[in-house]
């Protein structure tokens, strides 16, 4: 399970960057999406997978059962998501205002910042 | 795009939802549910209203602005620990209060339901305040 | 006053200061008495935090009641009261001259709330004892920042936001991935106790390896060599506030948090690692200086300088003695206070001359002289000439690096020195010494009949360019208790074990 959700990762990972270095921002964003949530999958698989035992205290205990998953990183990982999705939907909006003001999705029409001269 | 179905279906589901939104904010005292997931329940109704009709009707049917409602959600889930400040503990150290009520059994109220309403006027705010922006134009 | 109410300050005033300007969304005038007794507030609660740190040792307090390393801990040791107070004085400096040249627009669309809502997320970074909860500071501080290059919308800002956004989203999906791969490691991610854990692993290569990758997050968000490019191409395209604001608290939030990991947590193959921090150090310094001496505008050529000093903060983390480390801490400090006041400076001489191009520039020293010897005083700091806090702090770190021979990085210091001074000298000369080019041609240069007098607006953008430049000549002439907080600040955080045992107690 683990090698699957590693091969998973990677490819996530490596679709994300490709689609980075593409030029038009749309792809950008999307990249920029990809490359989040596959972050938040490697927090999920780097903790451990324990499948189908929830770390649930019967009452009268004061420990669930052993083995159980562990629940911290399925915090981490939804306190990521909802980060994630404040961030997406900024870049949306910023994705959407630089398409009307400059008038084009390419990257490479977008270098006026950069240049040496002026 | 104004669809008489959508429209009239909305006007019956904005309110079941809204409703909803709060059952789950309150069920997430002990339970699953919570402000985060109350609040997107209720930020879909109002994205779902804008959908069928439109953002200047929505904004009315808000009240007040996206802006307005998450400095009132910002305030009150940050002022919820400040007052366990005041008692001499750390910050967002929630305070319980027991009472019993006659006839209706014992409830507990703590700072932690002014930290989770809190949380979901942020949320509404926030998703509204993207939704209608982008919306808009 | 209790220690928890003394570290939650910082963070809950910036919340409480933006909360209250979002209420008062409508009214201008409000937000900006607000955001400035804010900002004060700020400036106070850091004083009290740093004077309390120094007399009492590293203050705790545990957010919630839970205790380490299972809730989230903020921890105000001597370095990161320092940076609180830093972070104060800056906030109030910059949202005093905001009230002179922020232009109606941006302010009706939340510049304020922005603001300290940024300052909120700097707080929270410096102060936070867990490696998550640093990440989601970052965020918040991220966002904001985001929204405060953006705001205003114009051509130039959007193009320099989107390569500001989509670089410093990459570094922060880099470090979550490194949070959760160091979660699988160690179990923890409380920096006490991780710094604890990580001492007997059995692999300290595993160790390293995610250390290396912190770095490259904390790298880009530092702007360190060869990850600094979007710094020179988006901190020059928002307002002259703002830019100084983000130019001197954000990638400061970088360094900390690498000095934070790599003396507390990725402490076990220094040999190796803090051999690569010098090799980039010195990079960044020489690649920023070269950057900055072939610029032109104003703006972009103070970026760069950011990314060559961003080099000398490195030297005395990549060193580990304490001497350089405090070096660098003084560093730190002094490049937030000059940096800042050379952005505020120039945003004056573009109100004069409505131009940041040096060409344009001129006159500058003919028809306002105060000006010009205001700037003066902050490029001599910047390029480390005596009295000024510029010299003490390399002086420092100089010390520092010979002491343990480390003969090629106080070369590429020096030199790095020499051509930042050319540079200072080059917008010296073209902007305030020479004439400008209308000048030139006979008439009068713009901007000669500006500042009539003691006007309110006067006040606001003067104020702080005189406590600035007064705190960088102040820094230079008292270094010597300057010199000796610093060490004791670079002693404390040399040896991990008491910021371990202040957090996690007497438990085993």
């Amino acid at each position: 399970m683990e090698t699957l959700m590693a091969i998973l990762i990677g490819c996530l990972f490596a679709s994300g960057i490709y689609l980075m270095l593409r030029r038009s921002i749309v792809k950008l964003a999307i990249g920029l999406v990809l490359l989040s949530q596959s972050a938040n999958l490697l927090i999920f698989t780097a903790a451990g997978l324990t499948r189908g035992n929830p770390p649930l205290v019967s009452a009268g205990e004061s420990m669930p059962p052993l083995p159980y998953a562990d629940p911290l990183p399925q915090a981490l990982v939804l306190t990521a998501i909802v980060i994630g999705f404040g961030v997406l939907a900024f870049t949306l909006v910023l994705v959407k205002r630089v398409y009307q003001t400059v008038g084009t999705d390419d990257l490479d029409e977008m270098r006026s910042t950069d240049g040496f001269k002026d | 795009m104004k669809s008489l179905i959508l429209q009239t279906a909305t006007r019956s589901l904005v309110a079941v939802l809204l409703l909803f939104s709060i059952f789950l904010l309150l069920r997430g005292h002990d339970e699953p549910g919570g402000g985060f997931i109350g609040g997107l329940v209720a930020a879909a109704a109002f994205a779902l209203y804008a959908i069928a009709f439109d953002v200047a009707s929505t904004r009315r049917m808000l009240g007040m602005r996206p802006q307005m409602m998450i400095a009132i959600g910002l305030a009150m889930a940050g002022g919820s620990g400040v007052i366990s400040l005041l008692a001499s503990r750390p910050y967002l150290e929630h305070l319980w209060y027991h009472t019993d009520i006659p006839g209706f059994g014992e409830i507990h109220l703590g700072t932690f339901l002014l930290f989770d309403i809190g949380v979901f006027l942020v949320v509404i705010g926030v998703t509204l305040l993207v939704i209608l922006t982008l919306s808009e134009e | 006053m209790s220690h928890d109410l003394l570290v939650a300050l910082p963070i809950v005033i910036p919340l409480a200061t933006g909360v209250i300007a979002l209420l008062f969304y409508d009214s201008r005038d409000s937000q900006r008495v607000i955001s400035v007794i804010g900002s004060a507030a700020l400036l106070l609660a850091g004083i009290a935090l740093l004077m309390t740190a120094r007399a009492d040792g590293i203050l705790v307090t545990e957010m919630g009641g839970w205790p380490p390393p299972f809730g989230i801990n903020f921890v105000a040791d001597l370095f990161s009261s320092l940076m609180v107070l830093m972070t104060g004085l800056i906030a109030f400096t910059v949202s005093v001259y905001s009230l002179a040249t922020m232009d109606p627009r941006r302010e009706s669309f939340g510049y304020y709330p922005l603001f300290h809502i940024l300052l909120m997320g700097i707080t929270g970074s410096f102060l936070t004892g867990d490696m998550f909860n640093l990440f989601v500071w970052f965020e918040v501080m991220l966002i904001s920042s985001f929204v405060l290059i953006a705001l205003g919308g114009e051509r130039p800002q959007l193009e320099g936001a989107i390569k500001y956004v989509a670089l410093n989203l990459i570094s922060s999906a880099i470090l979550l991935g490194a949070i959760g791969l160091l979660y699988g490691l160690a179990g923890t991610l409380n920096m006490a106790d991780l710094g604890m854990k990580l001492q007997d692993v059995d692999e300290p290569w595993l160790v390293t390896t995610v250390g290396m990758l912190f770095l490259v997050s904390f790298g880009i968000k530092a702007a360190v060599f060869p990850m600094f490019f979007w710094l020179p191409a988006s901190y020059h395209t928002p307002p002259i506030a703002v830019t100084a604001l983000i130019a001197a608290l954000l990638s400061k939030v970088g360094i900390y948090a690498l000095v934070r990991a790599f003396t507390l947590i990725f402490t076990q193959e220094t040999s190796y690692t803090h051999q690569i921090l010098l090799v980039v150090a010195g990079l960044t310094m020489i690649t920023g200086v070269l950057g900055a001496v072939a610029q032109y505008e104003v703006r972009k050529l103070l970026s760069f300088h950011i990314i060559s000093q961003i080099g000398y903060m490195l030297v005395g983390l990549a060193i580990l003695s304490p001497l350089a480390l405090a070096g660098s801490i003084f560093y730190i400090i002094h490049n937030m206070v000059t940096k800042t006041n050379l952005f505020l400076i120039s945003g004056v001489a573009f109100r004069l001359q409505g131009t940041y191009e040096l060409k344009k520039l001129g006159s500058l020293y003919r028809y306002h002289p105060w000006v010009s010897s205001l700037f003066f005083v902050s490029a001599m700091a910047l390029a480390g000439m005596p009295p000024f806090s510029g010299f003490f702090a390399k002086l420092t770190l100089v010390r520092g690096s010979l002491e343990l021979e480390h003969y090629a990085i106080v070369a590429v210091a020096l030199l790095t020195s020499l051509l930042t001074l050319f540079s200072m000298t080059k917008i010296w000369t073209e902007g305030y010494w020479t004439p400008s080019p209308a000048e030139e041609e006979g008439k009068l240069p713009p901007g000669v009949d500006e500042f009539p007098g003691w006007t309110r607006n006067m006040v606001a953008m003067f104020l702080p360019i005189i406590i600035l430049a007064s705190l960088s000549v102040g820094m230079g002439i008292l270094a010597q208790p300057v010199i000796s907080l610093l060490v004791e600040t670079a002693e404390q955080l040399l040896d991990p074990s008491l910021y371990i045992e202040s957090v996690i107690g007497d438990e085993p």
